[in-house]
């Protein structure tokens, strides 16, 4: 026996039972966290032991299988891992931790968190799912957080010179220029602002902004372009690049199409009246076909009444303002998109963020907002507003509706919810994660989705009920300021939405959304079977692949290019710094030839850049220890 | 002897002891247990009287009742129907009316020319980009039509919004950030408002095309910057004028404005969305009227849907200044790209403004010829400069309450719509406008 005391350190212990049937495991997690005096008994052998006192943050897993890998704190300590694993033990400090269970929705243990591994357990809070609920976020081994760290280094001390030789004119800058007359003016930028830019982001920047010359369907041509300045301009060379697999657009239901019964009836409109509106929903900018798509958009979301506005972005940015106001609270999920964290920020309403997908971190939010009012006056608060999103476009991760629809009623919340990814891309029907979780959209009292995605269009709605709407349609910045969405784009929602609805009489809506979730399935399977890293839920369109550090970002998205496959890599700020990633979008549209001819290539590049971190399939072997730490398994 | 001193003492003590009278021995004894329950009784119970229990936090959680999300108190609003192309002539509930209310300046809504391409481009790409331009949703098209901006504008760069309100409302929190301090005009329209507000930098109003105004401001912070200079190194300063306020119909004094700019080191971002593709010889806005060179000002920014015809919104300016909107621009980063068929709208109607600028002679001699009609309408003053596409009519006399006044106008626009001539009541956010423009 080993007793621990005060040491800095995360310690997660993870132990697997392996179950029957294919990889499945339940995990459980247990941290310790920081300067938090705990006793654990654990038996940890003598190497292990030194680690713990030389090193001091780190992370240590067990397995059934006893293998021992380690980790930095931050990713121990990141998001709900830490989070479940405070529980776990203020769990075992029995119910010390101010909440007493029988008044909290949700308060069993094991529950809500980021499982370390792929997790079936039936958690007590099942009766709001109807189907299991599986979502897997694997820890960063801590090698490659080291190495990420490190390259983060390397670069940024190659920047600092880089950047010592552009100012000493030894190396040609390429960088824009203040204007002769303008240099006393105090600088437009701070300089260490475009130090990232600069020095990273420009090495790579090949990956993204790629100009593509065809329908953004299934496959895409692509421009090619070259640099004869290591990125900082592009030529292109007049050929075209044809047939990329395209992995990258958020083309879920097939809708980005240059044939069919969308285009053809989008013609017909641009024929009829013009691409130009040239006024707003107030004043000339109403017309007969913006009326007809937002009875339509209602009748599809199964709401009483739904409005529509000309950008998604702008939806939310333009219209929590008007919702919410000074003495109001919204809890906003922290990984939500820039436009929801724009609107909340122009209402001037009080903002707490709460952990991604966490329901105690929101339940103790709320809680603590109703009980406690708003700070200083402690007046209560006029309204709280949840904010969340339906997929998350960067996780994978669906939301908890359920969880959350129960809360909200608890608490009396209102909820608003961003389907923009969601949207068409989920469901049995099509019609999103409410769908999806068999629930009733009349719970959700601000359903706001776009049209960029699986309706290949453009704009956003919001849906609710009657009051919501009309309200909307007095007081949005849109409908007063804003010009209205354009004819073609009216037509084009109209027709697909549509064919999802199965209102053309065809089959054809219900086939694709049946194939876009054997697509998901499939090719996530595939995935997570080759030894990558995925993130997210099983039945998510958006695929996010761990690649972790920063050179890899780069090199991925050109080898993928070379193999004829057009994926999207992303990395820090829209990321935390070590998570870089590259993002599969599935489509309707591929077809298995194709995501075969994807996974062939992913699994080729994965092999040639190291990237199937995934420790699930090959323990380690060296770092091997008899397994009886049994009290960790709780 | 020092010890035979201190036995002395404690026999002392001991004999005074014993001579002491009872009552005082009982006294002493008394306080001597009282100090010692004060020293171990636990001092203040405040923390757990304040403490909630359980119980009193979920009463107060049943207690709650939040407001309704929305007021009950608006009536249902229905908005005018439009069939058809809101082209010159307009179909308004059923009925057909001359269009004095859309933004069609050049007449390019309905435009032939323009719909063939839009229509190329359809066929081609379809209808969505389905991205934002990061990721697969840059099309060739786009930047043609960047291109074809920064050409017509005679500027380094351009860059496409796929949304006119999301377009200065994002450039200038793409620069502006907190700490730094903006001069704007009083009129400025919602959008720039609304940038304001996202930028969280400092804002300072002045009088609307008040030139004095603004330089009193200017030397207000001039003297502010000489008592802390290291601030005002880092402290960057914009003006953000109108080129022709939607507000007012008038148009903002350029010449002198870029004087300001040099003589007190302050950027202008210029925000043309009526006046691009109306003022000048060939359309290029406010500094073509001027004849200001467009380096002067740092930033222009307009939209494509008054003159243009399409949608979307562009800002253009050097590359130094523009291209950092590419990462830093909000609407532009995290948004899908303008549907392709749009863009090819733009850039026809861009070609044939360039090929045709008597069509900006035309527009003037028509404004001009409205103007003198409307001018001397008895009971309504007219706002506006006479070359301004879109002009204002307001009540001579105010009823005494803005619903009342809104009420005569909505009167006198529904009488022209009988009479077949489409005019439109201009609608603010009463609440929501930093300067609430009267009712027109």
């Amino acid at each position: 026996m080993v007793f621990i005391d005060d040491l800095c350190i995360g310690v997660t212990a993870l132990a697997n039972e392996t179950t029957q049937g294919r990889g499945f495991r339940r995990a459980r997690v247990i941290t310790l966290h920081s300067r938090r005096l705990i006793h654990v008994p654990l038996r940890i052998p003598d190497f292990v032991n030194n680690i713990i006192q030389v090193g001091g943050s780190f992370n240590c897993e067990m397995s059934s299988r006893s293998r021992l890998t380690k980790m930095t704190e931050s990713s121990a300590n990141k998001l709900l891992n830490g989070d479940a694993c405070n529980r776990t033990i203020n769990e075992k400090k029995s119910s010390k931790n101010g909440f007493v269970k029988s008044h909290c929705l949700f308060q069993q243990p094991h529950k809500y968190r980021r499982t370390v591994e792929k997790n079936q357990n039936v958690t007590p809070s099942s009766s709001l799912y109807k189907k299991p609920f599986v979502e897997s976020f694997e820890e960063t081994p801590l090698l490659v957080a080291v190495l990420t760290y490190m390259g983060y280094g390397i670069l940024t001390i190659f920047g600092y010179l880089r950047d010592f030789l552009r100012h000493w004119n030894i190396e040609k800058c390429h960088v824009a220029q203040e204007r002769e007359e303008q240099k006393d003016f105090v600088p437009l930028y701070q300089d260490f602002e475009n130090f990232y830019t600069r020095n990273l982001y420009m090495r790579i920047r090949d990956n993204w902004n790629r100009p593509i010359c065809s329908v953004p369907g299934a496959k895409i041509d692509l421009v090619d372009r070259v640099s004869h300045n290591y990125n900082w301009t592009f030529e292109h060379t007049g050929k075209v690049v044809k047939d990329v697999i395209n992995l990258g657009s958020y083309n879920y239901l097939g809708f980005a199409e240059n044939t069919g019964a969308c285009v053809d009836a989008s013609i017909e409109v641009t024929q009829k009246y013009g691409v130009g509106v040239g006024s707003t929903r107030c004043e000339m900018g109403n017309m007969d076909i913006h009326e007809e798509l937002e009875q339509l958009v209602a009748r599809f979301l199964g709401v009483e009444s739904a409005m529509t506005f000309g950008m998604g972005f702008a939806t939310n940015s333009m219209n929590i303002p008007v919702l919410t106001g000074k003495g109001c609270l919204i809890l906003s999920d922290e990984l939500n998109h820039a436009s929801l964290v724009l609107g909340v920020r122009l209402s001037g309403s009080t903002i707490r963020v709460f952990k991604h997908n966490n329901m105690q971190s929101l339940e103790k939010m709320l809680r603590d907002a109703i009980v406690h009012g708003q700070p200083r006056t402690h007046r209560p608060w006029k309204k709280i507003l949840i904010v969340v999103e339906g997929i998350y476009s960067m996780e994978g991760s669906i939301v908890r509706l359920p969880e959350i629809i129960a809360l909200k009623k608890r608490y009396k919340a209102y909820l608003y919810l961003d389907e923009a990814h969601s949207i068409g891309a989920l469901g049995p029907n099509g019609r999103g994660v409410v769908d999806y979780f068999d629930l009733d959209s009349k719970d959700v009292d601000i359903m706001m989705g776009t049209f960029t995605k699986s309706f290949g269009a453009s704009g956003g709605y919001i849906g609710g009920k009657k009051e919501l709407i009309d309200y909307l349609r007095h007081h949005s910045h849109s409908a007063l300021y804003a010009t209205s969405m354009p004819p073609p784009v009216v037509q084009q929602i109209i027709t697909s939405m549509k064919i999802i609805m199965g209102e053309d009489g065809t089959t054809l809506g219900a086939d694709r959304i049946r194939q876009l979730s054997e697509n998901t399935t499939y090719f996530r399977r595939k995935l997570h079977d080759m030894g990558f890293i995925i993130y997210g839920n099983d039945h998510s369109p958006v695929v996010p692949m761990m690649l972790y550090m920063p050179a890899k970002i780069g090199a991925f998205g050109r080898e993928m290019l070379k193999r004829n496959i057009g994926t999207v890599v992303v990395g820090f700020p829209a990321t935390p710094i070590i998570e870089s990633r590259a993002r599969f979008c599935l489509s309707a549209l591929h077809t298995r030839e194709m995501l075969d001819t994807a996974l062939q290539a992913i699994s080729e590049v994965g092999e040639l850049l190291q990237l199937k971190y995934s420790r699930h399939q090959q323990p380690h072997p060296s770092l091997e220890w008899t397994s009886e730490d049994s009290q960790l398994q709780d | 002897n020092m010890a035979s001193g201190q036995q002395w003492v404690l026999v002392e003590m001991v004999q005074a002891f014993y001579e002491a009278p009872a009552y005082h021995l009982i006294l002493e004894g008394i306080l001597i247990l009282w100090i010692i329950r004060l020293v171990f009784s636990k001092t203040y119970k405040l923390h757990e009287t304040s403490k909630l229990t359980e119980k009193e936090k979920e009463d107060l959680i049943e207690e709650w009742q939040p407001e309704p999300l929305v007021s009950k108190d608006h009536p249902s609003l229905s908005y005018d129907v439009v069939t058809g192309p809101p082209s010159h002539k307009i179909i308004i509930n059923g009925k057909e009316c001359i269009n004095f209310a859309s933004f069609n300046f050049l007449g390019l809504l309905d435009n032939e020319r323009v719909k063939v391409s839009a229509l190329a481009s359809l066929k081609k790409y379809g209808v969505g980009t389905c991205g934002p331009r990061g990721f697969y949703g840059t099309f060739d098209v786009h930047l043609e039509l960047e291109t074809h901006l920064a050409k017509f504008m005679k500027t380094e760069e351009a860059i496409i919004y796929s949304y006119g309100f999301a377009t200065i409302a994002s450039a200038i929190p793409a620069y502006s950030k907190r700490g730094d301090i903006i001069f704007v005009d009083e009129a400025a329209c919602f959008s720039i408002q609304k940038g304001l507000q996202a930028s969280r930098s400092l804002i300072k109003y002045f009088k609307h095309n008040d030139m004095e105004d603004l330089e009193r401001l200017l030397k207000e912070q001039e003297l502010e910057d000489h008592k802390n200079p290291r601030k005002a190194r880092v402290t960057r300063k914009f003006i953000v004028v109108e080129g022709l306020y939607i507000n007012t119909a008038d148009i903002c004094p350029l010449p002198k404005l870029v004087k300001l700019k040099y003589k007190y080191k302050v950027r202008i971002f210029l925000e043309e969305s009526m006046s691009f593709g109306v003022l000048g010889e060939h359309g290029r806005g406010v500094t073509e009227h001027f004849g200001i060179n467009i380096e002067d000002i740092d930033l222009i920014s307009a939209n494509m849907e008054n003159a243009v015809a399409s949608i979307g919104g562009f800002c253009c300016g050097r590359s130094f200044v523009i291209d950092h909107q590419r990462l830093s621009g909000q609407g532009y980063c995290f948004s899908a790209s303008l549907p392709p068929m749009l863009a090819a709208a733009a850039i026809e109607a861009l070609s044939i403004m360039e090929e045709d600028p008597d069509i900006f002679t035309v527009l003037r001699e028509k404004c001009k010829h409205v103007y003198k009609a409307l001018e001397g309408t008895p009971g309504l003053k007219l706002v506006g400069v006479p070359f301004a596409p879109a002009l204002h009519l307001q009540l001579e006399r105010s009823l005494g309450s803005r619903d009342a006044d809104m009420q005569l106008l909505r009167t006198i626009v529904d009488h022209c719509l009988e009479r077949r001539v489409a005019l439109t009541l201009a609608r603010y956010l009463e609440k929501d406008e930093r300067f609430l423009p009267p009712p027109r």
